[in-house]
């Protein structure tokens, strides 16, 4: 029992390649086992988070279920793991949405043994980051998780697929080499990758670095990590792999690209960005404010003029995303005030939300073109009397997604809107436009599906909503209810780490 | 009892070559056997030697000494340490997954088969060699082999001129390598090729600068330096299967190691001051392969190129000088060789049932040969540096080495990183994904149980070693230590 208590974070982080591995004994033809216990697998490290959570201390400041061992101590970097309030509620995020992926990922049918174990390889990989608390095996993970990802999108997409999945990786990977460069910058100039030593070894810095002033050595550096991680939010102006993966990604996978990988460089930002550069993200915090809420009404009009279902939902994250890094933002200009941490909490639900509700929408428009075979908004029409489960479960989520009070998207973007508006009035007042449009586009998105004249296509070839996928959103739309009427027991842990850190 | 396992290793192919050669010309299976039981047992031994050095000790293990010459100074003198058991252990790797895919051969096995164990004699000799001249002697033994496994088995169209360019490029450079061999030799004063003896000479500082890129320049030919680089894609497309796999898994290291043991070891002063070169010529070793290698139709010359990429990646390691530097490189010589091995037995099973190597011509393959498919994607992905794989932790403390000295260095070759994603998932899509065309759906068949094992042991070396980096880096690191002595850094 004490292997599982001071090793919980490695168990749940590798109990996914594990099972992985499991799956790759089976025969591929025993299609219902695989799928079953596939799912079944992925359950176990959600216990295991659930557990963690149970026996997490929230009055404790620092990292806890740490553990530190050595992995390249040629270089100085080791396997060290520890979880905060941040990283535990993307870690419940994480292991709760890879098995509803997972559940909703039974309706396909090719290689769906190797389908699944891409799936638990990119859960390990996506949890990686959220637990390394060492900068090399943060970057290890980052990029280990592309793989699955360019895979499950190159080989269970739609049409394009290759353009999208080749876009995707070399958008991320293009990202990355600035990140990776200069990773080994401070690695060499601080002699270690631990991340709570270098908080403390590299802020401290002064002098000059290769004949530059530190400042400028850490302000393009500075830039290096938010480039990679703006592209994986992803911040306007460097968007647009996103609607093209998330068209060609198989539901699942857009599940977990939206739920997950998104949050990824959000968490980038709240991990490195902020706690190594406080001084650069102070001073480039407007700029960034102003990214952020370029992407809220870009992302928000370009919802707008979709006519696919899949891209306006696609469409929409650069929306909420960007809120979250207008939380980030103001937390990083208003830095040890109270408008931080209220905006680092923001911040933060909104990244829980958003997973929960991009994963929902996701879902809902992947369960309406398996059996429509389209996605096309135009080729609907009034499917609520066909469909009327269905269709209020999508009104519902749909209205989580738009901030309707009551449910989670609400609460984060009134707490980031709340504390942003005292240090960046204006990029509020432009974000509020982006609000508005998002009400629009959802509206036009449910007028067009839901209601308006029935199209006679579909009478009798749509069949409601099953019992399985029923159980993929039930979770989703009760968290968002949850966290909509009592955020307090999620911004309880939140709250305590972000005061500590910020 | 004292036994002699690296003259074992170095003695068994040469033997076996020779017992090959004995044989009647119809006993293909024979031949086949002999060959497999001496690669095998090389291998063993190999393996032997990289678990049982002393880490600890560090040093040259393993050491025989039996003059030769004595007259000239030259003596029979092996031993290795934290640098070369590494490379034995490659080179007895590759040698048996050479072996091993060469099988289906039907064009006079006997002497392919002699000549490919020739070749490991020479390979095993440079990297367990103490004595300069020695050195030369077994680096200088693979080039007939080389010439005329080329020439003969070779690709119709490509292969006279492609042996011919190979043989011509790399004689040079060693002729012009030993010129500053003997120079050394006569300015020492010492009358020997002891290179253990040699180091410690100190050479005048205006012979070390002269006489250095001479040296250097003379191995890294073989290394594949810009702009030396030329015969490299050219013969590795010409030549047959297993002969790729040596020459770029194992000779290019034969050329990176003599480069180091010779020019860097013996004249550290030189190398201090052509360092900047090195890395410069270096650097566009790693941008231009791989931009070569992103606009190439035939998936041979893909991998050729991106193993002229990849080593330079290897030299800037090396001019780096320092210790990350160094011990990358070194972690570098060895992934780069199961990797490129893995590439080009993949390359040579798919052209072997496909009958042709244009990217545009195949698609669809992973149905077919998946194992092979597999093993190619996780070559691909240590290709491009991803992290759990060996070529991340190989490359990685190859940027460190260098942002110590030279970080434009550091920024300019990453973007040798990005191109060469391009180019392998541009490789992997078309080639093993997508639609099959139908000719080959009906002609392809899957791959043999040894073209598996050979898969398979190359593609898990690469896992383990990017998941568990400590498996090597120790020995890789007491060996460093040595040439940081020489270098005068602590």
């Amino acid at each position: 029992m004490s292997f599982l208590t001071t090793h919980i974070l490695t168990l749940i982080l590798f109990l996914p390649v594990l099972g992985a591995l499991v799956l790759l004994f089976l025969p591929g033809t025993q299609v219902r086992l695989i799928r079953w216990l596939a799912f079944g697998l992925s359950l176990i490290p959600f216990a295991l988070s659930l557990a963690a959570w149970a026996q997490f201390n929230p009055t404790i400041t620092g990292f806890q279920f740490e553990e530190n061992i050595p992995w390249y101590p040629a270089i100085n970097s080791f396997y060290h793991l520890g979880i905060d309030g941040i990283s535990l509620t993307m870690l419940l995020l994480t292991t709760l949405l890879t098995p509803l992926a997972i559940l909703a990922s039974f309706s396909i049918t090719d290689r769906i043994k190797a389908y699944m174990m891409l799936f638990l390889f990119l859960e390990t990989g996506m949890l990686g980051v959220f637990l390394s608390l060492d900068l090399l095996l943060f970057f290890v993970f980052w990029e280990v998780g592309l793989v699955p990802m360019y895979f499950l999108i190159n080989q269970w997409g739609g049409v394009n697929r290759n353009y999208a999945s080749l876009k995707f990786i070399l958008f991320t990977m293009a990202g990355s080499l600035g990140l990776l460069l200069a990773i080994q910058m401070l690695g060499v100039v601080a002699g270690t990758y631990d991340l709570p030593a270098l908080m403390i070894k590299w802020t401290a810095l002064s002098g000059s670095l290769f004949g530059l002033p530190v400042g400028t050595v850490k302000a393009i550096a500075f830039w290096a990590f938010v480039i990679a991680f703006a592209i994986k939010v992803p911040i306007w102006p460097f968007h647009t792999w996103l609607p093209d993966a998330h068209t060609e990604a198989p539901t699942g996978a857009s599940m977990l690209l939206a739920g997950v990988l998104l949050k990824l460089g959000a968490y980038g930002f709240l991990r490195l960005v902020l706690p190594l550069y406080p001084v650069e993200s102070q001073r480039f915090a407007g700029p960034l404010a102003a990214f952020a809420t370029m992407g809220i009404i870009f992302g928000a009009l370009g919802a707008l003029g979709q006519t696919d279902f899949k891209r306006l939902v696609a469409y929409s994250s650069i929306s909420h995303m960007g809120f979250v890094i207008l939380g980030i933002a103001a937390a990083a200009w208003a830095a040890g005030t109270d408008t931080a941490r209220m905006a680092m909490n923001g911040a933060v639900l909104q990244m829980i939300n958003h997973g929960l509700s991009a994963a929902g929408m996701f879902f809902l428009v992947g369960v309406l073109y398996e059996r429509t075979h389209t996605r096309d908004l135009r080729a609907y029409g009034g499917l609520f009397a066909l469909v009327p489960v269905y269709g209020g479960i999508l009104l519902f989520t749909a209205m989580g997604s738009l901030g309707l009070p009551g449910l989670g998207g609400f609460v984060s973007e009134f707490l980031v809107v709340r504390a942003a508006w005292q240090v960046f009035t204006y990029a509020v007042i432009l974000s509020m436009i982006g609000l508005f449009f998002t009400g629009a586009y959802i509206l036009k998105a449910l007028k067009a599906v839901l209601h308006g004249p029935l199209n006679d296509i579909w009478v009798g070839h749509l069949s409601e909503i099953n019992p399985r996928e029923i159980a993929v959103i039930a979770p989703l739309m009760v968290l968002m209810l949850i966290i909509g009427f009592w955020p307090s027991w999620i911004l309880d842990v939140i709250n305590r780490t972000v005061s500590a850190l910020f | 009892m004292h036994i002699p396992f690296l003259s074992i290793i170095i003695a068994i192919p040469l033997i076996a070559g020779l017992a090959i050669l004995l044989l009647p010309k119809e006993q293909k299976q024979a031949v086949k056997l002999v060959a497999l039981a001496a690669s095998g047992l090389t291998f063993f031994l190999s393996v032997w030697v990289y678990f049982s050095y002393n880490i600890t000790k560090a040093g040259y293990q393993f050491v025989e000494k039996v003059a030769w010459v004595p007259g000239f100074g030259i003596s029979y003198y092996v031993g290795v340490d934290g640098f070369s058991v590494p490379l034995v252990l490659l080179a007895g790797v590759v040698l048996l997954c050479g072996v091993l895919v060469s099988w289906g051969i039907e064009d006079r096995p006997r002497e392919f088969y002699a000549f490919l164990m020739f070749l490991g004699t020479s390979v095993f000799g440079v990297f367990a060699s103490l004595d300069l001249f020695e050195l030369f002697f077994f680096f200088e033994l693979a080039v007939f082999p080389k010439y005329l496994m080329i020439a003969v088995w070779g690709s119709p169209k490509t292969r006279e001129y492609g042996a011919m360019k190979l043989t011509l490029y790399l004689f040079i450079g060693s002729v012009v390598a030993l010129v500053g061999a003997l120079a050394m030799f006569f300015s020492s004063g010492k009358l020997t090729f002891d290179m253990l003896v040699l180091e410690q000479t100190g050479f005048p500082l205006a012979f070390q600068h002269l006489w250095f890129p001479v040296v250097f320049l003379g191995f890294a030919v073989l290394g594949g330096l810009f702009p030396f680089h030329n015969w490299a894609p050219d013969g590795h497309v010409a030549a047959p299967t297993a002969v790729s796999m040596l020459l770029a898994g194992v000779e290019m290291k034969v050329g990176a190691f003599a480069a180091l043991r010779v020019a860097i070891m013996l004249l550290p002063e030189g190398a201090k001051y052509w360092a900047p070169w090195i890395l410069g010529l270096a650097t566009v070793n790693v941008v231009y392969g791989a931009a070569i290698a992103m606009v190439q139709t035939d998936i041979k010359y893909v991998i050729g190129f991106s193993s002229v990429s990849h080593m330079g990646l290897v030299m800037i390691g090396f001019a780096s000088l320092n210790r990350d530097g160094l011990m990358g490189a070194g972690m570098q010589m060895f992934s780069h060789g199961i990797m490129t091995a893995l590439f080009f037995s993949v390359v040579g099973m798919v052209y072997d049932r496909a009958h042709t190597r244009e990217i545009n011509a195949l698609g669809g393959l992973f149905k077919k040969i998946p194992w092979a498919a597999i093993g190619f994607i996780i070559a691909g992905l240590v290709s491009m540096g991803m992290p759990g794989f060996s070529g991340f932790v190989a490359e990685f403390p190859i940027f460190m080495g260098v942002w110590r000295v030279q970080p434009w260095v550091a920024i300019i070759a990453v973007l040798g990183v990005i191109i060469t994603a391009a180019y392998i998932f541009r490789l992997i899509t078309r080639v093993f994904f997508g639609d099959i065309p139908p000719e080959l759906d009906a002609s392809v068949s899957d791959i043999t149980i040894k073209d598996k094992v050979v898969v398979g042991l190359l593609a898990t070396l690469m896992v383990a070693l990017g998941l568990f980096p400590t498996l090597m880096v120790p020995m890789l690191q007491s060996g460093v230590d040595h040439i940081m002595r020489l270098l005068g850094g602590a």
